[in-house]
């Protein structure tokens, strides 16, 4: 049931899965930002939809939203980006429920997701639905062959992880450290025992939440993740870019060159 | 053992990040055992407690002026008069407590007003908890005694700087901290808002206020009120007084004695007009907070619920004069009963507010927070409210008196006093 595009991209090497806001800080730098990941070495891109308030999100992201936001970002702008997106790898949209739900209608989420299949979206992680609200989205994603992504926090047991399996299409996003997005200088131990629950299960895992350098996706690998998923440190370029008032090209280099330095750490940890 | 249900019709529900749900499970589990059925005897001790602590039963009072002036029975729900100056008290008290046999560590909470981040800090010094509250920049800035109350009470304050600095910014930035503390930290909410079971919890915990009102009302009149009028905000003050007046309704958890004449009582939760009900689709700015009168269903802080949105759904800035009310959503159950007809919406605006500020102030001798004058300005319009009215004084006005004074100064209100004597 799950989207071959995604599953091409766990096939034979560790997914290297970078996420940015759509339209940070305006809708061409934007383009060019995203375009660098796939240079990069991006299997899997995941496109943030920015939400005005996105309570799963650290002030890095947060900021990035607001650029967006202010930078005249809205859902119709962002399907047409997706549409403008010179990329060949799969796009996952990342955004939170009231997004989807505004958009649809008495037949409930389905509209969102097909107006998200026709532009070349594959899949969804939608951080504010978990398990018990998701039906509505899931039935509509099985209806048109997207994925629905969940994320396992430290805190789930292994009661709700076997429903979140079960929910779960395309891969399973492992949320490192109890918390917010955030770049972090450490590698949280609570992944390890996370991987280590999850070992059994067949559906690949990404983790994400703190990941900065190539050293922690190697490491991050190694213990037995799938993919790495980093957003905050390439925000951060992205942040400073505008702070300096970059030309866009320097910016999207350094997304490109630490996007290499993440992959190659992620090939280096499969070893 | 009772089971809650999660929703309230289409609204309610449980939208928060995974990392999160494990807590809002055990709290439902919590909220089952200690609230509905009394084990260990919490409801006994928290009801102790709310009335040694607390100072409750609160009076019923009837307003002999303004009874006048409006040529009907006027009576006052004084929840001014339960320590800390506000209603904000039960749920704080009750949730702390909660925490506690719950065996928390921490509490945390966010504030508009300050009266819930004060009432929490008493309740957690009460109850010797460590407590942190959130609050937006601008309210700080509005509200500075609450500020004061709350530091001089043990708690840590952080000031919120995103956005624009209210309500909204504030409870998202104790979301934020919750999803990182969860383990031994409980977020002791401050209205009937958030995900299940939050807004049938706190209303629960506020329904002395209804409880006490239907009592002292046949003591002292021999009846139930026609109307009760209450602001609404996230509208926990008016739940509280509005719950056993709806025990017809399927989420009520009223006792089943309470229907009799229970639908001949006119509930009238009056929300923030601001200085318009107009919507700046563009700027993303709705200059009111008055979500129930004409909001859209949405999904904001873990509930779906009636919300001031554009129409991608991104959350609009609302505004208030009174920093208690100015939040884009409401509570999910407040939605449900207002699409039933059992709870009519009003608002009032800004500038009807300060003046009902003043006019209660001189008529009764009670300053009223700047929330609980929306209440009384809405006697003031031609509503057809009945003989016997009772008005939920949801808090006084000391917190407010720098603010108003301020905005009593860019307006020209003919009742207000002047000021000028004092600014030598
Ligand atoms: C005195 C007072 N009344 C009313 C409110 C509004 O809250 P609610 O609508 O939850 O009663 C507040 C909130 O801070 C308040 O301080």
């Amino acid at each position: 049931m799950s989207n071959p595009a995604i599953d091409a991209a766990f096939a034979d090497e560790p997914a290297f899965i970078p996420y940015l806001a759509a339209g940070d800080p305006s809708y061409e730098a934007s383009l060019e930002y995203v375009e660098a990941l796939a240079r990069g070495g991006a299997d899997i891109i995941e496109l943030g939809l920015p939400f005005s308030e996105p309570i799963a999100e650290g002030s890095t992201i947060q900021n990035a939203i607001v650029r967006s936001l202010q930078g005249g970002m809205t859902v119709g702008r962002y399907f047409e980006f997706v549409t403008d997106l010179d990329v060949d790898v799969p796009v996952v949209c990342m955004t939170y429920y009231n997004l989807i739900y505004q958009y649809g209608d008495e037949s409930g989420p389905e509209p969102f997701v097909r107006k998200a299949k026709s532009v070349g979206i594959d899949g969804f992680v939608v951080p504010d639905l978990p398990a018990e609200e998701a039906d509505p989205l899931r039935e509509a994603c099985d209806r048109h062959g997207l994925d629905l992504v969940f994320i396992v926090a430290p805190t789930t047991d292994d009661e709700r992880l076997d429903r979140l399996v079960s929910l779960s299409s395309g891969y399973l996003y492992i949320q490192a450290r109890l918390g917010v997005t955030g770049a972090r200088d450490d590698v949280s131990n609570e992944t390890t025992s996370s991987l280590d629950r999850l070992a059994d299960y067949d559906i690949p895992k990404a983790v994400g939440f703190g990941i900065k350098t190539g050293e922690h996706a190697r490491d991050i690998i190694a213990g037995g993740a799938d993919g790495i998923i980093v957003g905050s440190a390439l925000v951060d370029i992205i942040a400073e870019g505008t702070e300096t008032d970059s030309p866009t090209e320097e910016p999207a280099a350094e997304l490109e060159s630490l996007c290499q330095e993440l992959k190659a750490g992620a090939l280096e940890g499969a070893q | 053992m009772p089971e809650t249900d999660t929703t309230f019709g289409d609204y309610g529900g449980q939208y928060v990040p995974e990392a999160l749900m494990p807590a809002i499970e055990e709290l439902t589990d919590a909220y089952e055992r200690y609230v509905l059925a009394n084990e260990d005897g919490f409801m006994d001790e928290f009801r102790e407690r709310i009335h040694d602590f607390g100072g409750r039963p609160t009076p019923l009072q009837r307003a002999d002026n303004l009874s006048e002036r409006y040529d009907r029975d006027i009576y006052l729900k004084r929840e001014d008069l339960l320590h800390g100056g506000a209603h904000k008290l039960n749920n704080a008290l009750g949730q702390v407590l909660l925490a506690k046999y719950m065996g928390k560590e921490r509490i945390i909470a966010e504030t508009g007003a300050g009266q819930h981040g004060t009432a929490t800090a008493m309740a957690a010094a009460h109850l010797d908890m460590p407590c942190e509250i959130y609050m937006g920049r601008r309210d700080v800035n509005r509200q500075r005694p609450n500020v004061f109350r709350m530091r001089i009470n043990g708690a840590e304050v952080n000031p919120v700087d995103i956005g624009r600095g209210t309500l909204k910014e504030a409870i998202s930035e104790t979301m934020r901290d919750w999803a990182t503390t969860v383990e031994n930290t409980h977020y002791v909410i401050g209205s009937i808002v958030g995900p299940a079971p939050f807004p049938a919890m706190v209303r629960d915990f506020h329904r002395i206020i209804s409880e006490e009102t239907r009592r002292q009302t046949r003591e002292q009149y021999g009846r139930l009120p026609d109307s009760v009028v209450a602001c609404a905000g996230g509208g926990s003050n008016t739940m509280g007084i509005f719950a056993d007046f709806t025990s017809d309704s399927p989420f009520s958890t009223a006792p089943d004695s309470n229907t009799d004449a229970d639908e001949d009582v006119s509930l009238f939760a009056v929300e923030a007009g601001g200085s318009s009900l107009d919507v700046d689709e563009e700027r993303g700015v709705a200059p009111n907070s008055a979500s129930l009168s004409t909001g859209s269903e949405g999904v904001l802080h873990g509930a779906r619920t009636k919300l001031l949105q554009n129409t991608d759904g991104q959350i609009m800035e609302s505004h208030s004069v009174s920093s208690g009310l100015d939040y884009a959503g409401v509570g999910p159950e407040l939605a449900k009963l207002v699409d039933d007809d059992r709870v009519t919406p009003v608002n009032v605006d800004d500038d009807a507010a300060l003046e009902a500020f003043h006019r209660f102030s001189q008529e009764e001798g009670i300053i009223p927070a700047l929330e609980t004058a929306h209440a009384f300005a809405f006697l003031e319009t031609d509503a057809d409210l009945g003989e016997f009215v009772v008005v939920n004084v949801s808090g006084r006005g000391d917190k407010d008196l720098e603010a108003a004074l301020e905005e009593t100064a860019k307006r020209d209100l003919p009742n207000a006093p002047t000021m000028e004597v004092f600014d030598e």
